[in-house]
Order: C-alpha cells, then sequence, then structure tokens
C-alpha cells in the first residue's frame, strides 16, 4: 500500500484556502465591532453573543446529531458566524429565551432545513433576527442607551434609536432640525456613541472590519459599496429635493444597520450573487428599499428587510447574469 | 507596470527548485520505449521492424496526414520490438522499444559545437524541415509545429509570439534554456519569422526570471524586430490565448485561432529546436526535463533523450525519495500523474515533479458556499460552480450554453476552491460529453 502512487487528475496543487479559514476570518473582522459594544453596553453584549453563539452551534449539532444522522460540521465556522451576526443585530439588554428562540429559527427553519450550509436562500442571521423582530417587537426595540463598560445586563437604561426619534418625531409634525438637536452627533455616530443594536453603532469598528476583509481577500468592494453607494444617492437626493423632510445622508448611512447590514450580512456568501455586475444590482437594490423603508415604510429601520428581499433575487441574477467571456465579444484595433 | 492577461487567474506557491542548476545531459539509458504518439494529432506509422538496426537521429515512424509528426530514433542500437506500451498520459498505445547500442548519430546531423546564426533555408524549405524533424509544440501541448508555421491564404500573420512564462510552479527547463542557449533560441526565433513571413516577434518572460530577461533583452538587440517584454507573475500565463491578450491587449475570439487575431505563438523550446533542425539538421530528439520535488536529494535540469524511461531520471537525481506519493508529468496544475516510472520521456515532457505523500492526497470534499472565488479566477471567465454542477447532473444542453467548451482545463478554479469541490474532474467530464454531443448532432 505504502508504496503505490496517487494517481488523480490535474490540478495537482491546492490553495490551501479553506471554509473554516474564511468563516474565522469573517471572526476576527467582527472583533472591532465586539470590542466596542462592549466598551458602550457592557457585560449585557457578552452574554448575548455568547447566548447567540453557543445555541446557533448547539442547534446545528443536534439536527445533524440526531435529525439528519449525518456528520457534524458545526467546525467549520459558519454557525459561529451566524450567532455573532444575530446577537449583533440584537439590543443588549434581550431576555435569553429570546436569544434562543432567534438562534432556532435562524439556523434549524432558516438554514438546515434547505439542506444546511451553501443551500439557504435566505440570510440565516437575519431570518432570526426578523422573526424576532416581529415575535418580540418590545423587547426587540428596546434599545440600551450606551453606557459605558459597567452597564449591567438587565437594568441598563434604554430609549430610541436615532432613526426612531426622526421616524417619531416627524410623524409627529415636529421640525427635522429640531430632531436633528436630539440625536448624536455625526461624530458620535460615527464611533458608535448611540443607542441601537450592539454591534451595528460603530461604525469605525465595522470600517476596520471592512478594510480586514478586503485585505484578506474574503470579500469585494461591489456589495458594500453599492449598498452605500446607492443609499448616498437616493438619500442625497431626498434631501436635496426636500430638506425639511428628509435627514441627510451621513446620518442615513451612520444610523442604524447600513454598515454591519452592508459589510457583513448582504456579503454572505451563500445567499448574494456571484458575478460582479450581479453583485452591484444587488446592492443597489439593497440600498434603495433600505431608504424606501425608512423613509415611507412603517419601520424606522429597513436593512434586514431589504437584504431578505434582494436574497430572493439572487437565484434569479445567478442564473440570467454572466460574467463577460473571454473572447465573447472582440473589439480588436 | 507588468503587463498580464487581465481577468482570473492564480498565483500558486512558485516552488522553482532548480532555476539555478545548470542543464545537464543524462546518460543514455540501457533501453528506450519510443511512443507512436508524441502529438496532437494522427499516430505516425513505424517504418522500421524488429530486429533493425537504427542510428540515432533516424527516422522510424513517419506522419500521417498534416497533422501528424515524424518521429526518430533518439538512440543507436537495435529494435527490439514494436509493441503495446503504457504512456505518460496512462493509455497504452504502440510503441518501438529500442537497446541501445553505442551512439552512432545519422551523418546528416551537424554535431558541432558553433552557433550558426546565418538562416540560408527558405520559408518553404524551413516549414518542409520542421515537418522532417518531428518538431512540435514543446510548451506542453504538442502541437505539430509545420501547421501552425503553415499561415492559410486570406490569414495574415502579424506578430509571432515566443513564450517564456513557465508560469507552472516548479519547472524551470524553458528559464534554463532561455540563459544557456540564448543565442540559439533567438536565432530559432528569426527562423520562424523568416517561415512566418513576419517583421515582429514578442518574447514574453514572466518577471520570477531577471536573469533570463536581462539576458535575452542584451541578446535580442542584435536580432532584427525582436522584444523582450517581462511579465507579472501570474498562472496561467503560458496559455495560448491568455499571453497574446497580455502582450497584445487582442483577444482571440472563443473558437477560434491565434491567426485570427494576427498572432502565432510558440514556446523558447520550440524555437530552440527548429534552431537545431534547421541550422543543424537535427531531428527532435532530445529535450530539456526538468526533474525535481522537495524531497529529492539531487534535482535537476536534465537534457534528455526521448524514449528513456522515468526511472533512469529519477535515479540521476538521486533516487525515487521514500515519501513519495504523486509523480507528475509536467507541472503541477496541468500535468498528469503518472502510473509507473517505467513510462518514457516523450516530446512534451517539461518536468517530472515527485510530491510527498501528504501533499499528493485531496483535501475532503466540503459543500459549495458560493463563495465565487472559482469565477473571480477563471481566466476565460466561466462559472465553474455552475458547470461543475451542471455536468454532475448530466445537463450538457445548459452546459454547453454556458460555454463548458472554453474551459482551458487551467485549474485555477479546483486550486482556489475553498471547498476544496473537484471543479476541474466534473467540468472535464462534462465538456467530454458536451463535444460528443455537438459532434453527433453536426452528423445529423
Amino acid at each position: 500500500m505504502s508504496n503505490l502512487l496517487n494517481v488523480s487528475p490535474s490540478p495537482h496543487a491546492h490553495g490551501k484556502e479553506s471554509t473554516q479559514k474564511l468563516m474565522l476570518n469573517v471572526v476576527v473582522a467582527l472583533i472591532p465591532a465586539f470590542i466596542t459594544s462592549v466598551f458602550y453596553f457592557g457585560i449585557g453584549a457578552i452574554i448575548v453573543t455568547a447566548t447567540s453563539v453557543a445555541s446557533c452551534l448547539l442547534f446545528e449539532y443536534l439536527i445533524q446529531r440526531f435529525i439528519l444522522k449525518k456528520p457534524i460540521s458545526i467546525t467549520d465556522g459558519s454557525a459561529l458566524v451566524t450567532g455573532i451576526l444575530l446577537a449583533f443585530n440584537l439590543p443588549s439588554n434581550i431576555p435569553v429565551f429570546t436569544i434562543i428562540t432567534g438562534s432556532f429559527i435562524a439556523i434549524a427553519v432558516a438554514k438546515m432545513t434547505f439542506g444546511g450550509l451553501g443551500n439557504n436562500p435566505f440570510n440565516p442571521a437575519l431570518v432570526g433576527r426578523v422573526f424576532m423582530l416581529i415575535s418580540f417587537p418590545v423587547q426587540m426595540t428596546s434599545w440600551p442607551v450606551p453606557k459605558g463598560l459597567a452597564t449591567g445586563y438587565t437594568d441598563a437604561v434604554t430609549g430610541a434609536t436615532p432613526l426612531a426619534i426622526i421616524k417619531e418625531g416627524l410623524k409627529n409634525g415636529e421640525s427635522l432640525s429640531s430632531l436633528m438637536d436630539k440625536i448624536p452627533t455625526p461624530v458620535q455616530m460615527f464611533l458608535g456613541n448611540m443607542g441601537g443594536s450592539m454591534g451595528e453603532v460603530a461604525a469605525v469598528a465595522l470600517l476596520v472590519g471592512f478594510v480586514y476583509l478586503l485585505f484578506r481577500k474574503v470579500i469585494t468592494w461591489h456589495i458594500p459599496v453599492s449598498v452605500i453607494g446607492s443609499m448616498a444617492i437616493f438619500t442625497t437626493i431626498l434631501w436635496l429635493v426636500n430638506p425639511e423632510n428628509n435627514a441627510d445622508p451621513m446620518f442615513h448611512i451612520l444610523a442604524g444597520g447600513v454598515l454591519l447590514g452592508a459589510i457583513f450580512m448582504a456579503t454572505d456568501y451563500v445567499t448574494s450573487p456571484m458575478v460582479p455586475k450581479a453583485m452591484l444590482i444587488y446592492g443597489c437594490g439593497i440600498g434603495i428599499i433600505t431608504v424606501i423603508i425608512r423613509v415611507y415604510g412603517a419601520y424606522p429601520e429597513g436593512v434586514s428587510f431589504a437584504i431578505l428581499i434582494m436574497n430572493a433575487f439572487v437565484p434569479l441574477m445567478n442564473t440570467y447574469i454572466k460574467p463577460k467571456r473571454f473572447g465573447e465579444e472582440v473589439k480588436n484595433g | 507596470m507588468l503587463k498580464t492577461f487581465p481577468k482570473g487567474g492564480v498565483h500558486p506557491p512558485e516552488n522553482k527548485l532548480t532555476a539555478a542548476i545548470p542543464i545537464e545531459y543524462m546518460p543514455l539509458p540501457e533501453s528506450v520505449i519510443i511512443p507512436l504518439s508524441q502529438h496532437i494529432g494522427t499516430p505516425s506509422i513505424t517504418v522500421v521492424n524488429k530486429g533493425d538496426s537504427v542510428k540515432t537521429g533516424q527516422i522510424i515512424a513517419t506522419g500521417k496526414g498534416f497533422v501528424s509528426a515524424n518521429i526518430h530514433s533518439s538512440v543507436s542500437g537495435k529494435v527490439n520490438r514494436i509493441d503495446f506500451a503504457l504512456d505518460s498520459t496512462g493509455y497504452k498505445q504502440t510503441a518501438v522499444f529500442i537497446d541501445v547500442e553505442g551512439d552512432e548519430w545519422i551523418s546528416t546531423i551537424d554535431r558541432s559545437k558553433e552557433i550558426n546564426k546565418e538562416v540560408k533555408l527558405s520559408s518553404e524549405d524551413i516549414i518542409k524541415r520542421c515537418f522532417e524533424s518531428g518538431i512540435v509544440g514543446l510548451g506542453g501541448a504538442t502541437f505539430p509545429s509545420h501547421v501552425k508555421l503553415t499561415v492559410p491564404s486570406g490569414k495574415k500573420c502579424k506578430v509571432l509570439i515566443i513564450n517564456g512564462v513557465e508560469c507552472e510552479p516548479y519547472l524551470t527547463s524553458d528559464h534554463r534554456l532561455m540563459l544557456e542557449k540564448g543565442e540559439e533560441i533567438l536565432t530559432g526565433v528569426s527562423i520562424l519569422m523568416k517561415a512566418l513571413k513576419v517583421e515582429k516577434a514578442m518574447i514574453g518572460i514572466e518577471n520570477n526570471k531577471p536573469d533570463a530577461i536581462a539576458h535575452l533583452t542584451k541578446l535580442a538587440s542584435t536580432f532584427r524586430g525582436m522584444t523582450v517584454h517581462p511579465l507579472k507573475v501570474k498562472y496561467p500565463q503560458g496559455a495560448e490565448k491568455q499571453l497574446i491578450k497580455a502582450l497584445t491587449g487582442r483577444e482571440v475570439p472563443s473558437g477560434r485561432l491565434p491567426l485570427d487575431v494576427g498572432a502565432v505563438v510558440h514556446n523558447v523550446g520550440t524555437a530552440f529546436a527548429v534552431y537545431e533542425a534547421v541550422q543543424k539538421n537535427k531531428p527532435l530528439i532530445e529535450r530539456v526535463v526538468t526533474v525535481t520535488g522537495k524531497s529529492l536529494s539531487k534535482p535537476g535540469n536534465y537534457m534528455v533523450r526521448t524514449g528513456t524511461p522515468l526511472s533512469r531520471l529519477i535515479e540521476a537525481a538521486g533516487g525515487l525519495p521514500g515519501d513519495t506519493g504523486k509523480i507528475i508529468n509536467g507541472g503541477p496544475m496541468m500535468g498528469k500523474a503518472v502510473i509507473n516510472t517505467d513510462v518514457p520521456v516523450v516530446k512534451g515532457m517539461s518536468g517530472v515533479i515527485l510530491i510527498p505523500r501528504e501533499e499528493s492526497v485531496r483535501n475532503e470534499i466540503k459543500p459549495c458556499i458560493r463563495c465565487a472565488k472559482c469565477i473571480s479566477v477563471c481566466p476565460v471567465s466561466l462559472e465553474p460552480y455552475l458547470l461543475m454542477t451542471l455536468s454532475e447532473k448530466g445537463l450538457f444542453e445548459r452546459a454547453e450554453k454556458e460555454r463548458i467548451t472554453d474551459c482551458m482545463e487551467c485549474g485555477c478554479c479546483s486550486f482556489t476552491c475553498p471547498a476544496s469541490r473537484p471543479l476541474l474532474d466534473y467540468i472535464r467530464l462534462g465538456k467530454s460529453s458536451v463535444i460528443k454531443m455537438v459532434r453527433e448532432r453536426n452528423l445529423k
């Protein structure tokens, strides 16, 4: 046996990249956002993340072990990423049982029923989050105010997010300029010093993660840039047309889950398109739908819904949007 | 900015262990096995019989039809038998077995060492000589060179491209040849230019061979119409259409030939063989083979007579390491794993790589996560993940529409796949089924 030669078709070399390494790189890219969220929201951020990660891993394990009776693949890191992303989309004071419910929906319903990693049409973490938003509307919208490291888990002071302040205020007929005084300054928002889901607040930390993902070639620029770019263009138009009723583009990009969504959720491999051209269309779709929901819809925030809606178009885009093949239409001088 | 092809490609670890080791002449083996099909096209027809005495350089099989090539004896001795032999692709084919006796060359070959730069033959005679001498593309594809030199009426060659890219990891045979036989290669290039009636030749060399670039740049200034172009290191730059794109910016249309954009590509090794055939009247009976591997004690570049068994090469390079798990004929990206070490060296064999056991096994196949890395590395912008699924499910008509036949089997997709999916294995399967389907449809 030992002196037999292996005979297999080419290539005989492999790039040493693996699913696990890619997932771990995403986890590394999420570390700055995790640190800032502990810094602003205290122990709650740790409890929520730990609960979410543990229950996502556990549900995947249980399903693979007892229902599918297949090899256990929780070490591939995908459930870990789902767990962290779900946690990052939640307020840091949310009760543990709701997190476990959300994790169950994310892993069992949104991922494993479709055949596990690689087969789910919708982003599992977002399905979990939206399920929680609809099932536990009170807990899901009681946002702790950032009070620093020493904040306890259940005794956090809650308040509205900047997006909710603007939405409610405009509905009640307040002027935009007076509302803008009630929300944090752009610098505070950039640093993450505002109410919101625990992982979405600190733009700076998320951008550090973005640069890392680009540097490690985990993702390409197409989706994040088209989401943010299309939002910027759309909100600039609204703002220029009616500055009394529409917040400026900077506010829209820094508030809510745009950066977390654009950099980490919309770029989920499984549920995003595979061809650069399609990635740009998908990203622009997310940006535009987000603004529509925020400005015209019932919810103050729309990133999760926008991503899930665009997820639905991905199979269609993968079927009909093709890369320009080499030697296809040739323009030779 | 260094030139390169714009889309796709990978940069595997170069592992050019033998780049600094000069070419060494291999001692003659006791016997050689010369297969009758060492080229793309119709196998040659033997013109010798069992028991015949042959001399080194004597023709032993003639090309049948236009796309075929003559085959010459690489040694002197007696034809032991004409029989089936396993070749380096793993298939059995007819081969001439010759027992070596001495090393007596046919008298028409000029064995002197002087470099003869004056090209006396006419264009037609050069092409004829290439056919007679059994010259085939030595970059690996082994397409008969006289076919590529014959420009069909209505087409015009505007530029000759010389491939000194050597983008495959490990291989250094072309690199060494450029350093040691630079003048011969450039004379070969001028012969090819004359045959093609073209005024301009571009020599592309990847930037990981600065010594070869410097050497040939200096020499090229003494020849007419030749320029040397350093290229960014990127696999598969040595692929004909990618090299044309990198050097000229022209894109050969899908399913067409380089001549459609006015280019003809030849390898540096071929240019050297053409030089020897035209100036020295020496047929293609030997070539440089890189014998390498991380565990090999004496890896090197060897000038080897065709028909020499691989076992002799491995012996010369220090013997088979105990941890050998795979032996590759060619480079690690496109080469073929051989079944045993009895297979002979053929015209198209640029290297023999001994891969240690732990690197010779593939990783476990994981589910596709749709990361799209296969699409981004595909030099022809196909969607390998999709082609694999279509091939797996037998949806060949759809695979044809997704242009599976444009795949050149460079292996970038399988190399890069984080889930270690055997993309190219399935694409090959699908491609051959699609080609068969199209052929049957055209017959109707």
